[in-house]
Order: structure tokens, then C-alpha cells, then sequence
């Protein structure tokens, strides 16, 4: 051994020296890392958790941002199918009113057609009858000579048998109604149905 | 020449004085290695060892990786900022944080400091060529003992005032007076006389003891393979049991570390918090 020293040392007993140097080499290092290690690793941590709260922050706007667009697509599609209905109620209503009035219309211009058609036919009747009213007279009073065998016309004129008679027919075809009386209430019916049961009176004495 | 080496040529010696020494164990010379440097400064004699350059060369090696991985930071953090991140992240969070308090952010940087000058130095018990840990050399465990007991006294004067702090460590709340007779000498003696020093010897033990089981199994490894006879056949096993102890080193190293560094946090959380 030839470190002699060494074999009686007790190893709790350190020398001053040796305190010195660690003391100096704990300084150091702790002045190093003190100054310029940690606080740029704190610094690194700080900028750490803001990015990572950063991106958490950025994603929930995100997520905030979509759901927003989605409630406002699902406002829309409902405005859009709510005005949609309303179009086609619109439409149909519309519809109806056009189909309404076109029934109304119709009915009117038939209306009128037929109230023509009866004018038309009364007018004509009124012709007829007047027209035979004349004739009738002349008529039955030459046929009457021509079975007396002699010329009635002026007597006949004279004392107006004939316009007496023709009243005579009017005024009883006037109580006893249209066709109850005659034999030919079928023929009169389906010719005229309403109205003028006088009309006809004419074609039964005919 | 290392004291190691030194047991190694006197092991070897050994065969050829015939046997009247045997297996020659390493002794506590392992620990005084030559004076490579020395010279007296203020009447205080200074003596570099190897062991003193250990400490120099942990030291700077230590603060040097660290003041790489934060010389160009990242958000994403490369492998070096990552490894020392995650060291000063337990530190601050798993030790300062939670062990002291909210209050304890503030020591982070001493107790991170603590951390790694203690880890840096253990780690050279193993390192090959250093294989001894300046933490082995008891007066560099007592520097940080001290530097622990200053400031835990410092910070309990501070925010608890000296009167309560002192009564409080001599008159702990809550013990019957009659007790008082035994309490208040272990007490005081605790905290003012014992902590530092159980403290120290702790760290200093174990990086001694864990030394001295390298040494033991290696130079038993190399005696057992010259010594002649049969013996021979246990070198294996000696030297297997050397390697098993070097992974058993590494625990231990991160393990003192550790655990200095949260024993010096108790102390501080004592001292920022008063005694329920």
C-alpha cells in the first residue's frame, strides 16, 4: 500500500478541500440550470399546453361552427318545405276556385242558352199561332161552303161566326187545361212539356 | 494508476508470495486514490484525485446534455429534449408539485438541480474508466445535505416565522405535555442534527457499498481464475454476480437520486407548511 494515509481515514470525515470543490460544482450547476436549463423548459411546457389548448380551443370552434351551419341547413330545408306546402295548398285552392268558376260560368252560359232556346220558341209558336189564327177562319168556312155547297164566306165574315168559334176554343181550352180533354195529350207533352197549354190547342182542332 | 488497478496488481501479486496472503479484499484505499493535483490556497489544502475530476467531468457532462436539449426547443421535443424534459418534468411535477404543495413550484430548479447533479455523479459508478461515484466521497453528499438543511431552515424561518418554527420543531402540536421530556430532545435533534446527516449517509452509503461490491466480485473473478487450482470454475459465477450488481448499480443510482431529491422535498413541505 502505498497510500498510508488512506488506511487510517475515516471515510465520515471529509477534508475542507474536497468541501470546497463540491460545493463549487453544485454552484455551478445549479447556477446553469437555474438560469438557462429550466426556464426554457418551463417556457417550452407553457408554449406546449397553448398549442395544445390552441387546437383543442380551434377544434370545439370548429365543431361549434358546423353544428351552427347544420341548424341553420335544417331552418332552411324546413322553411323551404314549410313554403312548398304552402304553394301546393295555394295551387290547389286555386284550383278550385278556377274549377268554381268555370262550373258558375257554365252554368250561366247554359242557363242562358236554354232561357234563348225558350224565346226563340215562344217567339216562333206566337208566329205559328198568329199565322194559322188568320188562315184557320178562311179555311173552315171554305171548306164548310164547299159541304154546303154554297158560298159562306161573306155571311160567315158577316156575322163572325168563325172569330166566335175560335174564342169559343180558346176559352174552353183554357179551363179544361191542357191535354186531359183530348185525345191527343201525348203528341202535345212531348212537343212542349211546359208552359203554353194553350199552344197547341190549334193542331187539335186541326 | 486507479485504487482499483491497485488491488488488481496486489491481487495478481499475491500468487507469487505462495499462498500466505490469499485473496487480498479491496479496503477503503479504493476511496483515496493518489493526489494528481494538489496545492494549499487560504491555509486549505486542495488535492485533486481522479475522483475530483469524476465530479468535474459528470458535472460538466450533465449541465452540457441539458443545455443541448433545450438549445433549440420544440413543441414536438426531439430525443435529448424529450429525455431531459421528462427528468425535470418528474422533478416538478411528480416531486416539487406534488410532495411540497402549490407552494412548491418555486424549488423546482434546486430540486431539479439536486436531481441531476446527484443522478450525473451516481452514474459514473458504472460508466467505464470512471467506475467510481464521486457520491461515494462523503464530503460531496454532506455539500448537498447542507445546502438541503440551510434552506429548509431558511424557508420554515421565512414563512412561518423563527419563534413558531423553532417551537413548533421543539413542541410538535398535539403531543401530551408529559411526553414532551422524550419528544422534544428527539425532535429537535431530528430535525436539526439528524435529517442532514441520514440524508448524506443515505446517498453516500449506498454509492460506497455498491462500489465496493463491483470491486469485490470483480477482483474475486480475476483471483479465482490465477490462484491455480480448481477454483477456476467459480470465476463465472463471480463475474456474472460482478454484472448482475452493475444492473443492481443502475437502480440504485437512479434510486438515491430519487429519493434524496424527495426527502429534501418533505423536508421543504415541513418547513412551507405548518405542522398539523
Amino acid at each position: 500500500m502505498n497510500i498510508l494515509a488512506a488506511e487510517s481515514a475515516n471515510p465520515l470525515l471529509p477534508p475542507i478541500g474536497e468541501i470546497i470543490v463540491g460545493v463549487i460544482a453544485f454552484a455551478i450547476l445549479y447556477f446553469v440550470l437555474a438560469k438557462f436549463v429550466f426556464p426554457q423548459m418551463e417556457k417550452t411546457f407553457v408554449a406546449r399546453r397553448e398549442a395544445i389548448e390552441g387546437g383543442i380551443e380551434r377544434a370545439d370552434a370548429m365543431q361549434a361552427e358546423a353544428k351552427a351551419a347544420l341548424a341553420q341547413y335544417r331552418a332552411q330545408l324546413a322553411e323551404a318545405q314549410a313554403e312548398a306546402a304552402k304553394i301546393r295548398d295555394d295551387a290547389r285552392a286555386e284550383g278550385q276556385q278556377i274549377i268554381e268558376e268555370l262550373r258558375a260560368q257554365a252554368q250561366t252560359e247554359s242557363a242562358r242558352i236554354i232561357a234563348r232556346g225558350e224565346e226563340q220558341l215562344t217567339a216562333s209558336r206566337q208566329q205559328v199561332l198568329n199565322e194559322l189564327r188568320g188562315q184557320i177562319g178562311t179555311l173552315a168556312v171554305s171548306l164548310a161552303g164547299k159541304v154546303v155547297g154554297e158560298s159562306l164566306a161573306d155571311d160567315a165574315r158577316r156575322s163572325g161566326t168563325v172569330d166566335r168559334f175560335l174564342d169559343d176554343l180558346d176559352g174552353m181550352s183554357a179551363t179544361t187545361g191542357t191535354s186531359a180533354t183530348t185525345g191527343t195529350a201525348a203528341t202535345t207533352g212531348s212537343a212542349d212539356g211546359r208552359g203554353g197549354s194553350s199552344a197547341y190547342v190549334p193542331q187539335d182542332a186541326r | 494508476m486507479t485504487s482499483s488497478a491497485l488491488a488488481l496488481v496486489n491481487v495478481l501479486a499475491a500468487e507469487g508470495s505462495e499462498g500466505d496472503s490469499g485473496f487480498q479484499a479491496p479496503t477503503i484505499a479504493e476511496f483515496y486514490p493518489e493526489s494528481l493535483v494538489s496545492f494549499s490556497l487560504f491555509g486549505i489544502d486542495f488535492e485533486f484525485t481522479r475522483i475530483t475530476f469524476i465530479l468535474f467531468i459528470a458535472t460538466a457532462a450533465i449541465m452540457l446534455l441539458l443545455v443541448l436539449a433545450v438549445r433549440r426547443p420544440g413543441i414536438v421535443p426531439g430525443k435529448l429534449q424529450w429525455l431531459a424534459e421528462s427528468g425535470y418534468s418528474v422533478v416538478r411535477d411528480g416531486i416539487a408539485r406534488d410532495v411540497i404543495g402549490p407552494k412548491g413550484l418555486p424549488f423546482a430548479p434546486f430540486l431539479g438541480s439536486l436531481f441531476f447533479f446527484i443522478l450525473a455523479n451516481n452514474a459514473m459508478s458504472i460508466v467505464p474508466f470512471f467506475q467510481i461515484s464521486p457520491m461515494s466521497k462523503f464530503a460531496f453528499p454532506l455539500v448537498l445535505a447542507v445546502f438541503v438543511w440551510v434552506l429548509y431552515n431558511y424557508i420554515g424561518i421565512r414563512e412561518q416565522g423563527a419563534a413558531k418554527y423553532f417551537k413548533d420543531a421543539a413542541i410538535p402540536p398535539g403531543v401530551p405535555k408529559a411526553a414532551l421530556i422524550l419528544v422534544t430532545p428527539i425532535e429537535l435533534l431530528q430535525v436539526f442534527v439528524i435529517r442532514p446527516f441520514t440524508l448524506a449517509v443515505r446517498l453516500f452509503a449506498n454509492m460506497f457499498a455498491g462500489h465496493m461490491l463491483l470491486v469485490v466480485f470483480s477482483l474475486g473473478a480475476v483471483y479465482l481464475l490465477q490462484v491455480g487450482n480448481l477454483s477456476a470454475i467459480f470465476a463465472p459465477f463471480s463475474l456474472i454476480m460482478a454484472i448482475v450488481m452493475t444492473f443492481f448499480e443502475l437502480l440504485v443510482i437512479v434510486l438515491q437520486a430519487y429519493v434524496f431529491t424527495v426527502l429534501t422535498a418533505t423536508y421543504l413541505n415541513g418547513a412551507v407548511e405548518p405542522a398539523h
